[in-house]
């Protein structure tokens, strides 16, 4: 055994226990849910149930932490994609100078503490509110309002970064042509920028709607005295274990394995169908070479 | 409550209606038309740019801080009272940190500041233990493992965090319960004779931190060790340097910036974590960000929250330029 | 519906630097009007302020009698194909063609028809549905001329159309191209840096050197009565032999160039002791024996190439080689390389000019 087989052999082994130490806790907890004993465990082994999903589905406090987590996801949706956007447009049209410094600002949520955003966001929109004595049920106070605002914060510079990522292949004549041809700047944005740039949307949205639903630092701050479904999570996790949420981890991991796939197989037609039309150019291009040279072009 | 769908069914109103404004638009803003940029985008894409950019540098970004930093430094009044002249500026809360009231037998806030130095040490073990671990891994995806394998590895690596990060320190408290699954094995294998309680150790603790941020240590460091040329290492091997020497001044060195940038990230998780530290920590070790979050919903003094959230700021600030400076990095090449 | 288009005093500039300059001139309607010159003469730039891309800094440019000031490329009866062609990808071809009808709010069955229309009139009918990603680069071509012509400009522009395309398809299409804007009957404006097709294609061709319109006017009388020295070097291949003017009478000159006294016609009013070149096609030249023509000169031949039609003779020359072009017409004599032959000429195929800047300078 010579040093190189040995270090090989080590570096696997390495890795093998980072693995083990990387998938191992979840593993066991996806055990633990189907395990009939009342302490989530995985030995004493006492059965196999599945009592803990029916309890999970029966838990109000857990329910409407769901759904709070869903309202806000969608808030959060529909109020960091459109700036993220729009950041993403604004960034390539300013001087250069101006872009660093830009750019600077927008990304600084991103590397700031979950809980200072949620605090500074309390504070400040709680002062607005006092500062216009605005009533103790209105918009600045309000609990699903500011986790929103909260949450888009540094979700809008995520947003921002995939839109610039896909305006990077943008063909910029599309819209000179698009505007000659007669059309105003509002319809090239939504005939032409926008189809372009339906990808990009999507994974915004998806990458914000994901973000917002596990975000715990911030929402913890700004949610006050409504809920989330990790604010609940946390509570109840803080106060001793439970199965029933082994099979909450079980049923977001199915989630997400199930979206993976999905964006999978739909990234892999898209890619075939672009081929198709590639394959169809290059053949129309040489039907026209053999029709110049005075030949019938081959039956494929 | 009702009037966030009144704002949302506004704005929803105001976008469809855009159109149909647009045609007759450019005689009400013919002034605004001059403005270059309005030229280039239209007048509705330009106010919208020009609203949504604002709004967020402004209203959610810069303001608030601001504002925070500034309410930091005063008292923490009631309702009524602010703006009248009792509302001034102050070093009250600051001086808590470091002193706690004024009625205490000790001379030093020791409480808070040891709560304090251990976060931030912590944090720093943390990020350290963090990088060890990652290290290796890194490397070898980065400069060993095939494409393919790569990729393979890239996805095992990704899948864990898409679980919440909550679930996973739950995960770590089953693990590490006293009728956790360590316990039983190290029990059975017949290594102790009782259970120990590694949650009061706060192992567990320390375990689910290193835990919780590998993906942030990983990806900044496989991507600054994989635009390094594999000849370089070749070459060292070559010319004789053992192991450690090859990753000491040749690897290393190039990825200095995702070393920074990996660490960085890391540490500002950490410190500022607070789920973990609420699930994984025992009794005595309390966290910075727990203390912080008692001021808000418990003692209801949320300057002086807002003043040690500051300081946890800052304390991250200037891990961050040190870090820079110890690494001889600068901003941008952190910021992935 | 077609438009004139005028340049009145037209000048851009782009900071320091002056991309077009003081451009007058006036392109009829239902003209095929060419901007020939080389990359950076400031023939795209002109062409994106008729389109109305950007403002002229001095100067007025007028379409069909209307100052097209501050009203921008979607409100100004143009169409312009861009180089690249610009076609929407995530449309089909017909989606493609009507784009313009549908921002006008033509209605979906009105839209398909014209669709149809036109491409019948560009040869590529019941392509409709196909994606435009899916087409050969001529296809494109032809979708893009469609789309443009589908919503009835007054003017079209045409930026370069052909530079992508490889030589036999260039040529044929060139013959479309014509074709179309005859049966269309509207204004082309067209901007090319080769000769020959805006030779062959166009109604009139300004010259275009340095932002600067040289010259304008139909193709032959830019070829056979050059105005200046860099149009007569840049269309179409000429001989400059460089000298000083000995001699000014009336419809001809002479210059005292290096082989001696050389006459032609002097169309720039040029006077004695004037710096001046003689500009002479190499299809004018002729092999010389014994005869003593108004115009001989001697030299070497340095080369020799047959192109099937026609036989080149590169000769040494003043600063350039000469070169000397014979048809293939059976009468023609050998030479070998390094004879010396007498070349000869006669006065009305030569052009004495003003000494200028040549078009490879």
């Amino acid at each position: 055994m010579n040093s190189a087989s040995v270090r090989r052999l080590m570096t696997g082994f390495y890795i093998l226990l980072f693995f083990a130490y990387l998938f191992g806790p979840l593993v066991l907890m996806g055990a633990a849910a189907f395990n009939s004993a009342p302490y989530p465990q995985v030995t004493p082994w006492e059965g196999f149930t599945w009592q803990w999903f029916g309890q999970l589905a029966q838990d109000d406090q857990m329910m409407d932490g769901l759904k709070n987590s869903l309202i806000i996801g969608v808030g959060v949706v529909c109020l960091a994609v459109p700036i993220g956007l729009a950041a993403a447009l604004m960034i390539s049209q300013i001087h250069a100078q101006a872009r660093s410094i830009f750019y600077v600002i927008v990304v600084s949520p991103v590397l700031t503490p979950g809980v200072i955003l949620g605090i500074s966001t309390l504070v400040f929109w709680q002062r607005l509110g006092d500062w216009q004595g605005a009533d103790f049920e209105s918009l600045y106070y309000d609990g699903f309002f500011l986790t929103v605002v909260g949450q888009s914060t540094f979700i809008s510079a995520y947003c921002m970064l995939v839109f610039l990522a896909r305006l990077q292949r943008f063909d910029r004549t599309q819209e000179e042509a698009a505007l000659d041809l007669g059309a105003t700047h509002t319809q090239v944005f939504w005939k032409i920028l926008i189809p372009f740039l339906r990808p990009a949307i999507l994974s915004a949205a998806v990458l914000a709607f994901l973000t917002s639903f596990e975000n715990y630092n911030t929402t913890v701050f700004t949610i006050q005295f409504e809920s989330t479904l990790t604010t609940v999570l946390a509570g109840k996790v803080r106060m001793g274990t439970q199965p029933d949420l082994s099979a909450l981890a079980v049923i977001i991991i199915a989630i997400t394995l199930l979206g993976a796939i999905v964006h999978e197989v739909l990234r892999r037609r898209e890619a075939r169908r672009e081929a198709a039309a590639f394959e169809a150019a290059r053949r129309a291009e040489m039907e026209t070479d053999l029709a110049s040279l005075g030949q019938e072009p081959a039956t494929t | 409550m009702s009037e966030f769908f009144t704002v949302f069914a506004a704005v929803l109103a105001a976008l469809i209606i855009a159109p149909a404004i647009q045609k007759h638009a450019d005689r009400w803003w013919s002034g605004l038309t001059d403005i270059r940029f309005v030229q280039r985008n239209g007048v509705f894409i330009s106010v919208y740019l020009v609203v949504a950019v604002v709004f967020w540098v402004l209203f959610m970004i810069v303001l608030p801080q601001l504002y925070m930093v500034d309410f930091s430094f005063r008292h923490n009044l009631p309702l009524e009272e602010v703006g009248g002249p009792d509302d001034v500026y102050t070093l009250e809360n600051y001086r808590y940190l470091l002193f706690g009231r004024e009625t205490d037998e000790a001379w030093l806030n020791w409480l808070h500041l040891s709560v304090f130095l251990r976060t931030i040490i912590a944090s720093v073990l943390v990020t350290v233990a963090n990088f060890a671990l990652c290290y290796p891994i890194a490397y070898y995806m980065a400069q060993v493992a095939r494409g393919g394998k790569a990729r393979l590895l890239v996805i095992c690596l990704i899948v864990p965090f898409w679980v919440n990060e909550i679930l996973r320190a739950f995960a770590f408290r089953i693990l590490f319960g006293t009728s956790g699954v360590i316990n039983e094995v190290l029990q059975g294998l017949g290594l102790i004779d009782g259970a120990i309680d590694f949650l009061r150790a706060d192992v567990g603790l320390y375990a689910g931190l290193t835990y919780a941020y590998i993906l942030l240590m990983i990806f900044p460091l496989y991507n600054a060790i994989e635009s390094l040329d594999h000849n370089q290492v070749e070459a060292a091997r070559d010319l004789g340097a053992p192991w450690w020497r090859i990753h000491y001044r040749v690897v290393i060195p190039h990825a200095k910036p995702g070393i920074a940038s990996g660490c960085t990230m890391v540490f500002m998780l950490s410190a500022g974590a607070l789920a973990i530290p609420q699930i994984l920590g025992g009794p005595s070790s309390l966290w910075f960000t727990q203390i912080i979050y008692d001021w808000f919903f418990q003692g209801l003094n949320w300057p002086q929250g807002s003043a040690y959230a500051l300081v946890l700021l800052l304390a991250c600030l200037v891990f961050v330029l040190g870090v820079m400076r110890l690494f001889k990095v600068s901003l941008g090449d952190i910021a992935r | 519906m077609s438009a004139d288009v005028e340049l009145d005093h037209v000048s851009i500039r782009f900071g320091d630097f002056t991309a077009v300059k003081d451009a007058n001139l006036t392109i009829r309607e239902g003209e095929f009007f060419s901007f020939l010159g080389p990359s950076g003469c400031g023939k795209t730039t002109i062409l994106r302020a008729i389109s109305g891309f950007s403002e002229p800094t001095e100067g007025e440019v007028r379409i069909g009698g209307r100052n097209m000031a501050g009203i921008g490329p979607n409100r100004r009866p143009t169409a312009l194909i861009f180089q690249n062609l610009a076609l929407f990808p995530l449309m089909t071809v017909a989606e493609n063609i009507a784009f313009g009808l549908e921002v006008r709010g033509v209605p979906k069955y009105e839209r398909r028809r014209r669709a149809e229309e036109l491409l019948k009139l560009i040869a590529l009918p019941g392509t409709g549905d196909k994606l435009v990603t899916s087409l050969s680069g001529g296809q494109r071509q032809r979708v893009a001329i469609a789309r443009a012509l589908a919503v009835e400009p007054e003017v079209l522009l045409l930026d370069e159309p052909l530079s992508a395309l490889d030589l036999k398809l260039r040529q044929h299409m060139r013959t479309e191209l014509r074709t179309i804007q005859q049966r269309v009957g509207i204004t082309f404006i067209y901007i090319t840096h080769d000769q020959g097709e805006a030779l062959t294609m166009s109604d009139r061709i300004a010259v275009m050197s340095q932002g600067v319109i040289q010259q304008v006017g139909d193709g032959e009388s830019v070829y056979n009565d050059p105005g200046t020295a860099f149009v007569a070097s840049f269309v179409g291949e000429n001989n400059a032999l460089h000298g000083r003017v000995s001699q000014a009478d009336g419809e001809f000159a002479v210059v005292d160039t290096r082989f001696g006294g050389l006459r032609g016609r002097n169309t720039r009013g040029l006077r004695t002791g004037d710096q001046a070149i003689l500009f002479v096609r190499p299809e004018s030249l002729r092999l010389v024996n014994g005869e003593a023509p108004a115009n001989v000169l001697e030299t070497r031949v340095v080369n020799e190439e047959f192109e099937g039609s026609a036989r080149h003779l590169h000769l040494a020359g003043d600063r350039r080689g000469l070169a000397l072009t014979q048809t293939n017409d059976g009468e023609v004599q050998r030479v070998a390389v390094g004879d010396t032959v007498r070349v000869g000429f006669r006065p009305q195929r030569a052009v004495v000019l003003p000494e200028g800047r040549l078009a490879s300078e």
